[in-house]
């Protein structure tokens, strides 16, 4: 009946600690280090990190450079969606709003592009499936993402953060061409 | 005036209003886990795609009070019954201002009752987060703000009998390690309470039309400061009964108290940077931001977790082993009380919190890594080993010990009590492990339909996907009959249970027949008296105290190494961005 009762010895802090203690703290501590410095490491070298780079915006603002930008590179249209063709290397716009992901984007496989994200309501989140990226998505903020599709196909932009009681029909599409 | 009585059973002396203090809030924490429970079920069954059982509206309010109950009002509730029993009892002190700890339960019960009421009702089905701009009814904030108001009072309460017990020397030196880690549950409760202050009031007057507009991204950061926290909240306050459990079936002692000190205090300092760990994916903070406090500066507060990890069993074996269970590296471990619900609800949370929590925990925080688990249906599965196995099950623990210590009755069906740990963990493990497994596939969490039925485009998530979900809604319905089980068992207890000895209080209030009053016949309990020295020759000789626990403790830093890789090399195959 100890780990209730005030510890034996009155000046607790100077009694020696175990060995077994000693040697699982040094250990554990090397790990939280190793763990710690992966991280900046991974931003020198690695090749997926999260972009820094974001704007104040407003709802209204951003969709206005949505349907600029739709204007501009619209192809073609899907179930009344437009899908939007823009060049390697520009700036590409992606909205969520209740509930649906504007426009459809088509890239090309191996190209990069600069993604912005915002939404015109509500949080939102974009989840890229099945490659399985995931980003929030705030009002009132624009992100820019670096992003580089580097495999051809049809890929889906789910919402996974709740937004009412649409929010299991929201889904987008992004088409990477070879 | 004489208010303490004496338990025969355990020796510990409650005091009169502390102990009614703890009857009420315990019985309150297991009502909402009652309510929390039965949500679950509809949540399982309707994540459960063959089964998708309730319509979307539904789901997300069954969702929402979920989570609020289960993981809010039960979780703080029972704290504050711990909280008064760290204090008042183990510390064999009379309870400060026991008026002001009323009127704190009675401000908890109206916040608990007004936001169940205003989330019921199905019109503020916001999940816990309540994430601005989407705003639920104006009582739904003022419940959660009532509630926060009476639990700080409760703190203070705790804080205060702390004061009394000193002035009145009602203990020799320190005060014990089960309290000191429940005074840094209570600080680390103070700023989680004031975060939430500092989000939620502003929030309410939003809604009521008095502020025009809340910035959303600003929410998430204040908001996560309260949100996260009050998980560490429970991280203190768990680990602090698992010292406690260990003390009362063992004999144990902790291997150093400077050591398990040591490892608190880190929490006080670094646990709350967490709260970034919500932030990560999230526009507009900077790197370097992201990777001080996601790491809780360097993983300082993972280390504290990895010291308790091998301190807690580790005082374990030290005390069977002075026992004579000295047999190979497990005899301690394999001789154990297996079938005592106290001993078997610790361990199975001791272990599935380090193993499935913690691990899944430190790898999802990690600020890259978390680009393929945010908002993915891995993210409730880690949450599930930290909250419902590693705080839930340990609370379930220690309510076995407090019906017969506190409530003086009986246990009702024990041997239903005595499979409930295993039922509740191993159905929790199940979901825990398919819901990572379906995470990692990219499910999404919060959301009703995996079939997209209604969606203009289509997607598909590959079959393996829906047959995790349908695991692991097998191991939540098995969860449910496990939490059930609980329920039965405990109010089976205060009502059908063996009389201990003559006892009255809460009963009464609930219709039960009122018995002979309790005996209250001590003036001053004896102060309570440091623990004996211990010979010097077992400080530190050479030969390692505890191998066997060393060696689980390596075990899981093998796990943790391995999955940290393999995550890492996961997060590789996906698009490059920047």
């Amino acid at each position: 009946m100890t780990s209730f009762q005030p510890p034996a010895d009155r000046i607790w802090w100077k009694v020696p600690v175990g060995k077994d203690e000693l040697l699982w703290i040094g250990i554990a501590l090397v790990w939280c280090l190793i763990m710690f410095f992966m991280m900046p490491y991974w931003h020198v070298y690695g090749k997926q990190n999260i972009s820094s780079e974001a704007y104040q915006t407003t709802p209204a603002k951003f969709q206005a450079s949505v349907d600029a930008f739709v204007e501009k590179y619209k192809t073609g249209e899907e179930k009344g969606i437009p899908i939007v063709s823009p060049p390697a290397g520009s700036d590409i716009y992606l909205a969520g709003r209740l509930w649906q992901w504007y426009p459809i984007l088509e890239l090309e496989k191996g190209k990069s592009y600069r993604l912005h994200l915002s939404s015109l309501d509500w949080n939102h989140g974009f989840s890229l499936q099945p490659v399985n990226i995931n980003l929030q998505v705030v009002p009132g903020y624009e992100m820019v993402i670096n992003i580089t599709p580097d495999k051809s196909g049809d890929f889906a932009v789910v919402c996974n953060e709740y937004c009412g009681i649409g929010h299991h029909t929201m889904l987008g599409k992004i088409i990477v061409k070879e | 005036m004489a208010q303490f009585r004496v338990c025969p059973d355990s020796g510990f002396y409650f005091d009169k209003s502390a102990e009614q203090l703890m009857k009420v809030n315990a019985v309150a924490g297991v009502v909402c886990l009652l309510i929390g429970g039965i949500m679950a079920l509809g949540v399982v069954l309707t994540r459960w795609q063959t089964v998708h059982l309730l319509p979307a509206d539904m789901f997300y309010t069954a969702l929402t009070s979920h989570g609020i109950n289960a993981l809010i009002f039960w979780i703080i509730f029972f704290e504050m019954a711990v909280l008064y029993f760290a204090s008042s009892t183990l510390l064999r002190a009379r309870l400060a201002a026991p008026r002001w700890a009323w009127a704190g339960f009675a401000l908890m019960i109206v916040g608990a009752v007004m936001n169940n009421v205003a989330v019921l009702s199905g019109k503020s089905s916001v999940m816990m987060t309540s994430y601005v701009p989407m705003q639920a009814e104006p009582h739904f904030y003022l419940g959660l703000i009532l509630f926060a108001v009476g639990a700080l009072i409760g703190c203070f309460v705790f804080l205060g009998t702390l004061v009394i017990a000193r002035a009145e020397k009602t203990y020799e030196g320190s005060v014990p390690l089960v309290t000191f880690g429940a005074t840094v549950a209570c600080i680390i409760a103070v700023f989680t309470i004031a975060s939430g202050a500092i989000i939620l009031v502003p929030t309410f007057l939003w809604s009521i039309g008095y502020i025009s507009h809340i910035d959303a991204e600003m929410y998430r950061v204040i908001w996560w400061a309260m949100g996260h926290s009050s998980q560490q909240i429970n991280v203190a306050a768990h680990i602090s009964i698992w010292y406690l459990i260990i003390g009362i079936l063992f004999g144990a002692r902790p291997m150093s108290e400077k050591v398990s000190r040591s490892a608190f205090l880190l929490y006080i300092f670094f646990l709350q940077l967490a709260s970034a760990h919500h932030i990560l994916v999230d526009p507009g903070m900077s790197a370097e931001w992201k990777i001080f406090n996601t790491s809780y500066a360097m993983y300082l507060a993972v280390l504290a977790s990895l010291i308790h990890g091998l301190t807690v069993p580790g005082s374990m074996e030290v005390a069977q082993r002075k026992k004579g269970l000295t047999k190979g590296l497990f005899e301690w471990l394999r001789k154990a009380p297996w079938d005592n619900p106290v001993f078997s609800g610790f361990f199975i949370s001791l272990v599935v919190f380090g193993f499935l929590g913690g691990i899944t925990g430190v790898v999802m925080g990690t600020e890259q890594i978390n680009l393929i688990i945010h908002n993915t249906i891995y993210v409730p599965a880690h949450f599930h080993a930290t909250v419902v196995i590693g705080t839930t099950s340990t609370f379930m623990a220690l309510t076995y010990l407090l019906i017969p210590v506190l409530f003086r009755r009986g246990l009702f069906l024990p041997k239903l009590a005595m499979w409930q740990p295993y039922i509740f963990g191993g159905g929790m493990v199940l979901l825990i492990l398919f819901m990572l497994g379906a995470g990692t596939l990219g499910v999404s969490r919060r959301h009703w339909d995996m079939g997209f039925t209604g969606a203009l485009l289509s997607f598909e998530y590959p079959g393996t996907a829906f047959m995790m979900m349908a695991i692991g809604g097998i191991g939540g319905v098995l969860g449910v009959i496990g939490g059930a089980s609980f329920i039965i068992v405990t109010v089976g207890s205060l009502l059908f249970g063996k009389k201990l000895e003559p006892s009255a209080g809460i009963l009464e209030s609930f219709g039960v027949k009122a018995l002979a009053p309790e005996v209250y016949n001590v003036e001053r309990p004896e102060t309570l008296a440091r623990a004996e020295k211990l010979p010097v020759e077992e400080h530190g000789s050479s030969g390692f105290e505890a191998p066997g626990t060393f060696i689980l403790a390596m075990l899981l830093l093998v796990c943790f190494v391995i999955y940290y890789f393999i995550n890492w090399d996961y997060l590789s195959s996906v698009w490059p961005m920047g």
